[in-house]
């Protein structure tokens, strides 16, 4: 085990005494060992099934008795049901930036992350997308958002931020998922071909759509995923920035803020990465996959969490220092009677520590290796981010122009329970991922350890490095 | 094989046979009615009841058949199966013989009156093919002048309320009236008879009530927050029983002792009162006058939050306060002992008397003992406004020389009465504690106790028999208004249960029973009326809801009065027992809209509340939502505290009406649903006025609901210095050369100068044709609340209980926000109506995805109910959040017909209707308005500017050939305004008073800055305060 003393960053990224039959078997056997996965995943997932199903119930009371479950009033119309709307597609944020910015930057240190965080952004975006066809009065009717021909020649409302909503979330739900899809097909044919049984050489062979990994695949292959990653780039920017509009367009103090879109988008790579995190140290502690997601991947995901952190931290600021500089005292008001004080301001407070203070640790190089602090300022950050939705929509709404309308805005037992059941919802996809699909890209990581020379041995530890 | 045709024949032949033998076997005459009837044969039976006799076994038809015959019957059963289950099941059967004057869809209006504590209001009662829906006021009635408060338009819930009594019952069962009267003839022939009755006006009433005295009956009365002592102070200054009458039209100073003349809880003429002090006040253009009011005030009422001077004192300390006021104007006696507040200004306030002799009103509360009437009276005649600004008439209230229930116990008692008939009012809730009456009569076993009302209450419980009694708008009657004027109550329906008018029992009592009809006629024509031309006579007051020169005779004062007595000093804290603004004595408890009208000054519902100054709060460490132990000398009771800014320091406040066990499902409500607790309980017969009181703080709390304040977030007052009031004083606004800067109150002219820098046209018009718009004067608002019950009759719009309204979820389209300013121990009110506005750049309209809220050409900002998905985006944009959304099916799903929440007494018999949940609901369904959509869950609502109103006018103009002319189209909320406060038209017509309001100096556009340019612009409000008095309260108006 030589020691490669001139470490190029790539060669961080494969560790151990590796080969190509290494990389293959060290993730597929999570799909071809399923005796692999113990107590913890069935924990796990009994876990997120029983919540699944409470979201279940939660939505067939919803849908049998109305809105008037939840918290929601007048003036505070929107509550949990957008906060949790806005949450989740946040956390789906991270999946694309790392599969088609990075993508397209080269930065071929995604390839061992992408996957699972892609299958995040998409369960994310299934959770998310719940909320918006649920929280209508009348969801039965909510495929009226939809420009679908009808008799009526009616059309949606086009100037509605909520209408440009439903197509950047369709749309960016579909592109994710092909884009997953195909990045799928290579490693589906590893996976046939290594399959044992007859059950995963015919369902892995049916996904595989006939790949045989020829020169031609190849081309056509690496064509098309480049070309979805062009797609996907700007989506990256597009959804959150549109969710931002449902805020920016109105005219609700606390919303109407032209600064909302960037600072949303930074928001969601934020939360992303941060919910990357909190799923990929786990699994690659509990999965022995410490060889392909190596502490530099971590290292490198903390620092992007730093730099969004901070751009989302610079947005608290611009937000107090606008509601003064703008001479607006209803947004004035916003900000010393129900931010600053008042009787949400520990919800305020802990945004800021969870969001701002806490992520600040990371300019500390020993802390963006010791898993411990990630795993805990990752879920701060998750726990931040929720309270910076809930600042903005019902503490915004609940702080009016005419002051007879203030009213408070507390959930009910039904939203903490859809919450918590899409939640469920999300870790049993998550547990289900994990146990019938490639967590990690095998031919990408192939790809990288061919580029970095194949040798067999790359290198030993990196934790020294920094 | 035998065809089925023989089958049939041999089956018959059989049957036959048999039948023969059997009627061979009958002895005597037996009647049949065919021949398989005797025929009894089970085959036959089976071939007979059949509904497809010839039809195949199914063991006969091959598989493929079989399967055939399924999967159509499968098809055609998908198919018509659409229909009751996804669409509703629809019928429609034109009329065969229309009725007369009726066109399909256009409702009747026909006048009739309603009464409240006896007192008739004339009503125009809206009728949609037979069925009442809403009730208007009558324009040309005296009491009402067009306009009608909450609760006489809430009327017309209590008519079709399920909850109402159906069944004559007697010990727990159902009986009939002939049952009734079987009984209870005989026992008014046998003597000893006693009838107890509310306040009652009705001339019919007054006559066979009369005649039963004559026939050895005892007369009572019981009137919890009736007219008593003030009838008693007329009778001691004129010689009769009598009331006064005001004409606030022409006062310049008016002075309440306690009194809230502009609230009908508290005085009968109170919607004309309100008119006329609207319009003495109303100020229009660049200058104007307005009269001046003064309020001493114990309990926090409309009038103290109008008054230009407010001095709140407990509620003994009144009579004091006003002795004061005669000695400082010259009158000697009886020596006077001001409270502190009000000492300093009595030569100011004497002297502003002084200067409008005949010009001015001193004004005594309802609910104040006699002798403050008294000594109103006499500074009114000293002052010379007698003839003048007030008169007295004779009451038209004829109860009064009736019994008390203190007699009517005594004679109990003493068992001079065998057969007791209790009419239309609830002694055992409604009486003084100290007086017992559930105990003394659940204890006279001997008297046969009826019980005659609209619900199984109370005392219904203690008596032997309970007849139901019809509701004013199914029965024929009369009453007489607060100055005499009669009117023929006419019904709309044929009584929906089995009730009968309180004349038609006591006809029925005199054993000569008769219908309402007969009785309203004869009375008439035992008085002449008419002449020989009665028929004409007859139609022409029905048509127009009077009597003419039915008006009671002015008394005049004679002198010689009993000297008044000295005030006496007031002790430790005291409770003042006033009737609820919205459910007056408890009678409307168990009315939904009623139960969520905000009480006007602090805004609660579904709730009575023990209000306090937030001084007497925190010196007995008492806050918001505390449970208190309010004990008196007649009892003692748990109630939750209520802070009220403004409240008279050492002096509790209690409104009746709450606390009810028996009569309802609402009213009898309680803990987190609402209910309060009942005042009665700490009242004495001695003084029903108030009382002296101990509060001790219990150490539980019970959660409010309230629709403004009251709650971390406050909401009572306007925070910052934005502009949404605009106020100034009228010495201010009619010497400023700039009247838009001397209606800014503190805060900039910053949003003047957004005004100014507007690039837009002021107006736009894209559409050549009306454009709507309204003005909602704030100088005239009393904050009544009866546009939002005359918008929750016109609109259909629902209930949704305490706790929803906690949740603030209140469905009202029109709310009166109410701001205070100044300190904390006597603020000012300022009122603020609003609803939607209908912003020309609404922020509603670009935001809802699907456009389920759009413009229309002529202004108004639309609700398509059908198109709405409930983003509630709409909500959230609006600036003014006047759109309400229905979380629930609140429609259907209301609590009062739900079985689980039925608590009714355990010895009432439900009728049919009242007992399941939908037939409750098919009964309210009958109250919608058809020209408005009700509204399903999941949808948003809100003001529609009477859209079908506006439709209507646009018909008939059509149909004229003419454009919509200025008054053609009233809103709801404008119409029932007693004080003229909303006036509504056509703003694209300078002419209009619309147009014209709009342009006046005091009128603003809410949230201008916002340039969302409303079509409802308010104007400003103006107080008048005394130059001479500098007090605290007048410093902070200017600022």
């Amino acid at each position: 085990m030589a020691k490669v003393q001139d470490r190029k960053l790539n060669d961080l990224l494969i560790t151990g005494d590796q080969t190509y039959t290494s990389i293959d078997s060290s993730v597929d056997r999570l799909i071809l060992n399923q005796k692999l996965h113990g107590k913890g995943w069935n924990i796990l997932f009994l876990i997120g099934i029983s919540l699944t199903g409470l979201l279940g119930v939660s939505i067939f009371w919803l849908l049998y008795q109305g809105i008037g479950i939840w918290g929601n009033n007048v003036p505070s119309a929107w509550g949990f049901d957008i906060i949790n709307f806005v949450w989740w597609i946040g956390i789906g944020h991270a999946g694309t930036l790392i599969s088609a910015i990075l993508l397209l930057m080269r930065q071929q240190w995604r390839n061992s992350i992408n996957r699972f965080a892609e299958a995040m952004t998409i369960f994310a975006v299934m959770c998310a997308g719940l909320y918006p066809i649920l929280h209508t009065g009348r969801p039965w009717n909510a495929y009226w958002l939809f420009p679908y021909p009808n008799i009526l020649a009616m059309w949606p409302q086009f100037r509605s931020p909520l209408m440009w909503d439903v197509a950047a979330v369709s749309t960016y739900f579909s592109v994710s998922a092909v884009f997953w899809f195909v990045g799928l097909i290579p490693d589906f044919a590893t996976l046939r071909d290594k399959s044992t049984n007859k059950y995963g050489k015919v369902i892995f062979g049916t996904l595989a759509m006939g790949w045989r990994g020829s020169n031609q695949h190849w081309h056509r292959y690496e064509q098309m995923y480049l070309l979805l990653a062009g797609l996907s780039t700007p989506l990256v920017l597009s959804v959150h920035s549109i969710v931002s509009f449902d805020f920016a367009i109105s005219i609700v103090p606390g919303w109407n803020v032209t600064v909302f879109p960037p600072y949303f988008v930074a928001g969601a790579v934020f939360a992303g990465f941060a919910m990357v995190m909190t799923w990929g140290l786990p699994l690659r502690k509990f999965y022995n996959l410490k060889h392909l997601i190596t502490d530099r991947h971590i290292d490198w995901m903390c620092k992007i969490t730093l730099a969004t952190g901070l751009i989302v931290f610079y947005g608290y600021l611009l937000e107090i220092f606008y509601s003064w500089y703008s001479g607006n005292f209803y947004e004035f008001k916003l900000l010393m009677k129900t931010r600053f004080t008042g009787i949400y301001a520990p919800m305020y407070w802990l945004l800021i520590f969870c969001n701002g203070i806490a992520p600040q640790i990371f300019w500390v190089p020993k802390y963006r290796r010791h898993e411990p602090t990630i795993i805990v300022v990752c879920f701060l950050i998750s726990v931040g981010m929720w309270l910076e939705r809930f600042v903005i929509i019902p503490m915004s709404l609940t702080n009016n122009y005419l002051p007879s309308s203030d009213k408070p805005y507390y959930p009910s037992f039904w939203d903490v329970a859809m919450f918590t059941g899409t939640i469920g919802l999300f870790i049993t996809l998550m547990m289900l991922f994990i146990r019938f699909l490639p967590v990690i890209n095998i031919f990408e990581v192939k790809d990288l350890f061919y580029k970095m020379g194949g040798k067999k041995e790359i290198v030993e530890e990196v934790g020294a490095n920094s | 094989m035998e065809t089925i045709e023989q089958i049939q024949q041999d089956r018959r032949q059989v049957a036959l046979d048999k039948m023969r033998a059997e009627l061979e076997g009958k002895r005597g005459q037996q009647y049949w009615r065919t021949l398989e009837e005797v025929m009894q044969t089970p085959e036959f039976e089976a071939w007979f009841e059949d509904e497809f006799p010839n039809r195949k076994e199914i063991f006969e038809i091959d598989r493929r058949s079989l399967l055939k015959f399924a999967g159509a019957g499968l098809a055609l059963a998908g198919l018509t199966g659409c229909r009751g289950v996804f669409l509703p099941e629809e019928k429609l059967v034109p009329y065969v013989k229309a009725p007369e004057e009726y066109v399909s869809g256009k409702p009747l209006f026909y006048a009739s009156a309603v009464t409240l504590a006896g007192y008739a209001t004339g009503v125009l009662v809206e009728q949609f093919e037979g069925r009442p829906i809403k009730l208007e006021g009558n324009p040309d009635h005296p009491a009402s002048s067009g306009a009608l408060d909450s609760m006489s338009q809430a009327e017309i819930l209590n008519f079709y309320d399920p909850d109402r009594s159906q069944n004559v019952t007697t010990g727990g069962d159902i009986s009939t009236w002939e049952a009734f009267f079987r009984e209870a003839g005989p026992k008014v022939a046998a003597g000893g008879v006693g009838i107890l009755v509310g306040a009652l006006t009705s001339p019919t009433a007054a006559r066979l009530l009369s005649r039963l005295q004559a026939k050895g009956a005892k007369l009572y009365s019981h009137e919890p927050a009736g007219r008593a002592n003030v009838t008693k102070a007329v009778a001691a200054v004129t010689g009769k029983p009598g009331v006064p009458v005001y004409d606030f039209s022409k006062a310049k100073v008016v002075i309440s002792l306690d009194s809230d003349f502009l609230s009908r809880s508290d005085n009968p003429g109170a919607l004309v009162y309100a008119r006329q002090f609207a319009k003495a006040r109303r100020v229009l253009g660049e200058k104007g006058e307005m009269s001046r009011l003064y309020a001493i005030e114990a309990a926090a009422g409309t009038v103290g939050a109008m008054a230009d001077h407010r001095y709140a004192v407990k509620p003994s300390e009144v009579y004091g306060a006003g002795c004061a006021l005669a000695n400082a104007l010259g009158i000697a006696e009886p020596a006077g002992a001001a409270p502190a507040n009000i000492a300093a200004d009595l030569g100011a306030i004497a002297a502003d008397l002084q200067k409008n002799r005949s010009a001015s009103i001193v004004v005594a509360g309802e609910h104040q003992p006699a002798e403050v009437h008294q000594l109103a009276f006499q500074i009114n005649q000293f002052l010379g406004n007698v003839g003048q600004t007030v008169k007295f008439v004779e009451t038209p209230e004829f109860t009064t020389s009736y019994g008390s229930v203190q007699d009517l116990l005594a004679d109990i008692k003493g068992a001079k009465i065998k057969t007791l008939l209790i009419s239309n009012t609830n002694p055992v809730y409604s009486a003084p504690a100290d007086l017992k009456v559930g105990e003394v009569l659940s204890a006279a076993t001997a008297v046969a106790k009826i019980h005659h009302g609209l619900y199984f209450d109370e005392t219904a419980e203690v008596a032997d028999w309970h007849i139901p009694m019809t509701h004013t708008l199914e029965a024929w009657g009369d009453a007489r208004s607060f100055e005499g004027t009669a009117t023929i109550v006419q019904p709309l329906i044929a009584p929906l249960y089995e009730g009968r008018s309180d004349i038609e029992v006591f006809s029925g009592l005199l054993g000569e029973p008769k219908g309402g009809y007969d009785l309203v006629r004869e009375t008439l024509t035992s008085k002449g009326f008419g002449g020989a031309t009665f028929e004409k006579a007859w139609r022409e007051a029905i048509h127009n809801g009077t009597i003419p020169n039915s008006a009671s005779a002015t008394l005049a004062m004679a002198g010689g009065a009993a000297p008044l007595p000295a005030p006496v000093k007031s002790k430790g804290m005291e409770v003042v027992f006033a009737p609820d603004p919205t459910i007056f004595d408890g009678r409307f408890a168990n009315n939904g809209w009623l139960q969520e009208t905000p009480k006007p000054l602090s805004k609660l519902v579904w709730d009575n509340v023990v209000y306090m100054a937030p001084s007497d709060a925190e010196s007995n460490k008492i806050a918001m939502d505390d449970v208190v132990l309010v004990r008196t000398a007649a009892g003692e009771v748990e109630g939750t505290a209520f802070i009220l800014p403004g409240h008279a320091k050492g002096s509790v406040t209690i409104h009746l009406g709450y606390g009810r066990t028996a009569g309802g499902t609402l009213a009898t409500l309680s803990g987190v649903d609402g209910g309060g607790f009942s005042a009665y309980k700490l009242m004495s017969a001695k003084n029903t006025c108030f009382a002296d009181v101990t509060i001790t703080p219990t150490g539980k709390t019970q959660h409010l609901s309230t629709t403004q304040g009251h709650n971390p977030l406050g909401g009572d007052r306007i925070p910052d210095h934005r502009d949404v009031i605009r106020e100034a004083t009228l010495e201010k606004f009619n010497a400023a050369e700039n009247k838009r800067e001397a209606l800014m109150v503190g805060h900039s002219m910053e949003q003047e100068e957004i005004k100014e820098n507007n690039l837009f046209p002021e107006e736009v018009f894209e559409w050549k044709g009306e454009q709507w718009g309204m003005t909602i004067d704030m100088n005239a608002c009393t904050g009544c609340g009866a546009c939002i019950t005359a918008c929750q009759a016109e609109n259909n719009i629902s209930v949704v209980g305490k706790e929803q309204v906690s949740r603030g979820r209140e469905m009202h389209w029109i709310r009166i926000d109410r701001y205070y300013s100044g300190s904390d121990e006597n603020p000012s009110v300022t009122w603020q109506p609003v609803a939607c506005v209908h912003c020309e750049a609404a922020p509603c309209e670009p935001v809802c995805p699907v456009a389920a809220t759009v413009h229309s050409h002529e202004g108004i900002n639309q609700m398509v109910y059908n198109r709405c998905v409930g983003t509630r985006y709409c909500s959230n944009n609006c600036p003014y959040k006047v759109r309400r959304f229905n979380y629930l099916n609140w429609t259907d799903n209301q609590a009062q017909f739900s079985d689980k929440n039925k608590k009714v007494s355990t010895r009432y018999i439900p009728g049919a209707i009242n007992n399941p949940k939908d037939n409750g609901l098919q009964l309210l369904k009958m109250l919608n308005n058809p020209d408005v959509s009700v509204r399903g869950r999941g949808v948003m609502e809100k003001c529609t500017y009477c859209t079908q109103r506006i439709n209507e006018a646009r018909i008939e103009a059509k149909k004229a050939g003419r454009p919509i002319a200025e008054g053609d189209v009233v809103t709801a909320c404008q119409q029932a305004c007693p004080s003229e406060a909303i006036v509504f038209g056509n703003i694209a017509d300078k002419n209009s008073a619309v147009a014209k309001l709009r342009k006046d100096p005091r009128s603003y556009l809410l949230l201008e800055e916002l340039q969302t340019r409303p079509r409802t612009s308010h104007l400003a409000k103006l107080r008048n305060p005394n130059p001479e008095i500098k007090s605290a309260q007048s410093e902070e108006a200017h600022h």
